[in-house]
């Protein structure tokens, strides 16, 4: 799922300086899913950010709506009733979701209230952790299933850096497995390590954000 | 056998001499004396000084001005290049600038994350993106391109082939260790000519990772220089015992540190036993020693160590 994590909410108090008529709009999807931007999220932030706005004497009215998913249109639809109401609009949704409805509803303005992290599994209840970068030249088939683009901090190709500590663990964050120490034991376990004696050569990156903005054209599909 | 390159280190290794480099780091500075000053002092004493890339993410003089500024003292270069804040384009770039700068033996590193500049004192820069468009194998491979086969990493070619004496890092204890001597064996495949350890205090363990090298052949394609840190303290060593990743300190060394009434005279014997217990390991053509904080210790344990004066060759 996309991963999105709440802004503090004096940053959204800040953002949302001026306005009257608020739509707080969340997504009952990857946000809902990482508990962010569900609909519970959404009734539990409008009277928070109500309360803060008034503690600054500023009085709002906050609608709520939660839509099956902010990323396609026909969903983002359903504002449209409520647009008329509101002088902006705060998402709860990915940076794709928002992106929707903002240019829906060119007029307003849209504040995010959640900022996209990751592509990431519920790993344990209440722990969500990066599983894939988008980098777009999988390397799966490889090294066993674990991406080291987006699990190691450097997303090194040949194995681990040394910086490994002795439980096993990156450097960088003692919670966080050294992803690359995962593939050499899975290697191992399946007897493969030799697998893993192979240089790999430099990635292209081309077919991610690095080689331009993304589009993804399907002739089939578009007649 | 000709030296390919024929930097000082180079012939040191190929001519069986036991080499020794030495660091020394560039300042937090604009100012070149304080880096002119460690050279001075260290000048003659070691075959090559490596000159750290904004080691622990930490933004300092560039390795490039700074190898240069050594050079040109008469001290030996070996230019540290970190694959953390440079992309491949950057790089080769730099690559063929060091080359004409007349700077001719470089290690590739991975880099420490950026997140390691605000691990002590310092604000350092955590919130910097970092790059890693290629690893330190990559690097190598590239190093080895342009060097070889006068070729840039996307293929094109360069008028003339840019001679630089590859280097790369090992953490032989490393976690998980038996992988290891493997990935040595990448390095090496992709174009290492010697490698430089992590420290090493656990001489056994270290001596059975070398020996597992020397059983795949390895020490034959590249020269093993081990990293030696001379111990300041015993709480110096069981630090780096338990937090520095790679480092095995066995307990006795840390209890014979903390039982020394001199502890300097006593860091300075045990380095002297550590670089004599590594010279006895077959494989093993040199070390790469460090004081860290304490360079002015340098001249007397290289004397003290039989290491000078360095071969002419």
């Amino acid at each position: 799922m996309i991963v999105a994590e709440w802004k503090p909410i004096p940053e959204l108090l800040a953002s949302l300086k001026g306005h009257k008529n608020i739509l707080l709009v969340g997504c009952a999807t990857c946000v809902a899913e990482c508990a962010a931007g569900g609909e519970r999220e959404v009734l539990t932030l409008a009277p928070v950010l109500k309360m803060g706005l008034k503690e600054q004497g500023q009085d709002v009215n906050i609608i709520t709506k939660t839509l099956e998913r902010q990323c396609e249109p026909e969903f983002v639809e359903e504002l449209a009733e409520i647009a008329p109401q509101v002088d902006a609009i705060m998402s709860l949704s990915c940076g794709i979701g928002m992106q929707l409805v903002a240019e829906r509803f060119i007029d307003l303005p849209l504040y995010p209230g959640v900022n996209t992290t990751s592509l990431a599994i519920r790993e344990q209840p209440g722990l969500w952790t990066a599983r894939c970068a988008a980098c777009g030249d999988c390397m799966l088939g490889e090294t066993f299933g674990l991406c080291p683009v987006a699990r190691c901090a450097k997303s090194l190709m040949n194995g681990p850096c040394g910086g490994t500590r002795k439980d096993g663990k990156c450097e960088v964050d003692p919670d966080t497995e050294c992803i690359w120490r995962l593939i050499v034991e899975r290697a191992e376990a399946r007897g493969r390590l030799e697998d893993l004696a192979k240089v790999r050569p430099a990635k292209d990156w081309s077919n991610s954000g690095h080689g331009g903005p993304k589009r993804m054209l399907r002739e089939d599909l578009r007649s | 056998m000709k030296p390919r390159v024929g930097t000082q280190l180079e012939k040191v290794l190929l001519a069986g001499h036991f080499a020794l480099t030495l660091e020394i780091g560039p300042p937090q500075s604009p100012n070149p004396e304080p880096l002119r000053k460690k050279a001075a002092l260290l000048k003659g004493l070691g075959d090559g000084y490596n000159v750290t890339d904004n080691q622990t993410a930490v933004v300092r003089m560039s390795s490039i001005a700074a190898s240069k500024i050594i050079l040109d003292m008469g001290c030996e270069p070996v230019m540290q290049m970190v694959c953390r804040d440079r992309n491949r384009i950057a790089m080769q770039s730099d690559l063929l600038g060091a080359s004409a700068l007349g700077l001719r033996n470089v290690l590739a590193l991975s880099g420490d994350h950026q997140k390691a500049s605000a691990a002590g004192k310092l604000k350092g820069h955590p919130g910097a993106k970092n790059v890693y468009d290629i690893d330190s194998m990559q690097l190598i491979a590239t190093i080895k391109g342009l060097r070889d086969e006068a070729r840039q990493l996307g293929g094109d070619a360069i008028a003339e082939p840019a001679p630089f004496f590859i280097g790369a890092a090992w953490t032989p204890l490393g976690t998980p260790r038996n992988y290891r001597v493997l990935r040595l064996a990448k390095k090496i495949a992709a174009g290492a000519d010697f490698v430089q350890t992590q420290a090493v205090y656990d001489v056994p363990a270290f001596a059975a990772q070398v020996a597992k090298a020397r059983d795949m052949g390895l020490t034959d394609k590249a020269a093993i220089l081990a990293g030696i840190i001379v111990p300041r303290s015993a709480g110096m060593l069981s630090y780096m015992d338990r937090q520095v990743p790679g480092v095995e300190v066995p307990a006795e060394l840390i209890a014979r540190m903390k039982q020394a009434k001199d502890t300097q005279a006593e860091g300075i014997k045990v380095t002297l036993e550590l670089i004599q217990a590594v010279k006895e390991i077959p494989g093993v053509k040199g070390v790469h020693l460090q004081a860290i904080e304490a360079e002015e210790l340098l001249p007397e344990i290289v004397a003290a160590a039989g290491l000078s004066p360095r071969p002419q060759v």
